[in-house]
């Protein structure tokens, strides 16, 4: 574990520490939204820490809170985590083996896995996807149960604009891998394809349908060095 | 059954359920060898993915269009990433002018 603080660069482990910061941030108002919204402490704080996936979280609580089914919102957040399944097997080397692949798989988050694919080699994927992994669990977490015990502080992280910023790290993350054109080709057909689906179908769905542009992904000859790895 | 006890079904299955899709990768893979061409295409689908949902939560809102301060904060956040200007630029870049907006009364 310690060689994860030596291979990270002090520049990734900067970035990645903003994140993990407006993270908090989001987590201050999801816990604050939660208890706002007459739910008691423990339900948006038992979520973060067994479930820990943001997105779902807020569906989650503001299907239960507006009076809804908590089995009609455990689907919903089901849907909206399904993408995690093709993260984790795009990402197996990375989270690990043995026992390591425990606290691995859960603490993965749209923001480490972006962080991973950034990295070129796979010890420095390593290490930004377990620093981003833990240091979003361990902010995210608090700012949850800050939020949910100081109450309405922070409700709305759209006034500081926060909405635009998670869109705007994971577009800057995956920016490098846009350069191969299939990839981009891929990505684009993808892209339009969640961005017609969504008025019409529950959310999670449209972006896993955004795999439909894959129909346009052709793998590249295998590198010379990953042939002799 | 009482509302607390649906209520720990509805988080509990939701923890088992997104856990094991997490899992399902890193286990299946100290099973069986992976071919690179395979390799491959699930990375392209991580790229797939992460890009769908930077255009989907960048776009829209709900099932409907997301306003104007969002998608020109990440419209500005992506112009900075693509001129390679440093990460933490694009980020406050992107969360002020979509704050800036709104303080102008910009939806």
């Amino acid at each position: 574990m310690r060689s994860i603080w030596r291979t990270l660069d002090p520049g990734l482990a900067r970035d990645i520490g903003l994140v993990c910061l407006a993270d908090g941030v989001v987590g201050v108002s999801y816990g604050a939204i939660s208890v706002g919204g007459g739910l008691p402490l423990w339900v948006p704080v038992l979520l973060s820490v067994v479930v820990f996936a943001g997105a779902s979280q807020f569906l989650f609580v503001g299907i239960v809170a507006a009076g809804g089914s908590p089995i009609a919102a455990m689907i919903a957040g089901l849907l909206v985590n399904s993408r995690h399944l093709a993260f984790g097997l795009a990402l197996s080397d990375v989270i690990g083996r043995g026992w390591r692949r425990w606290p691995g798989s859960h603490v993965m988050t749209d923001e480490n896995v972006a962080f991973a694919m950034g990295q070129d080699e796979l010890e420095q994927r390593r290490a930004a996807y377990w620093a981003g992994g833990i240091g979003i669990f361990v902010c995210w977490n608090l700012g949850v149960v800050v939020g949910g015990l100081a109450g309405s502080v922070i409700t709305d992280t759209d006034v500081f604009g926060l909405d635009a910023a998670f869109p705007a790290v994971l577009l800057a993350l995956v920016l490098p891998a846009l350069r191969d054109r299939s990839t981009r080709t891929a990505a684009l057909v993808g892209v339009v394809v969640a961005l017609a689906a969504t008025p019409f179908l529950p959310a999670g769905l449209p972006v896993l349908l955004a795999l439909a542009g894959l129909l346009f992904y052709r793998a590249g000859k295998p590198a010379l060095e990953e042939v002799v790895r | 059954m009482n509302n607390t006890a649906v209520l720990l079904i509805g988080i509990g299955v939701l923890a088992v359920g997104t856990f094991s899709m997490r899992f399902a990768g890193p286990a299946l893979r100290s099973r069986v060898e992976v071919p690179e061409r395979a390799q491959q295409v699930l990375a392209a689908a991580a790229i797939v993915l992460l890009a769908a949902l930077v255009a989907t939560s960048a776009l829209t809102d709900g099932h409907g269009p997301a306003g104007v301060a969002r998608p020109a904060g990440v419209l500005v956040g992506g112009v900075l990433a693509w001129r390679k200007a440093p990460f933490v630029l694009v980020v406050v870049a992107a969360a002020a002018t979509a704050a800036g907006l709104r303080l102008l009364g910009v939806p």
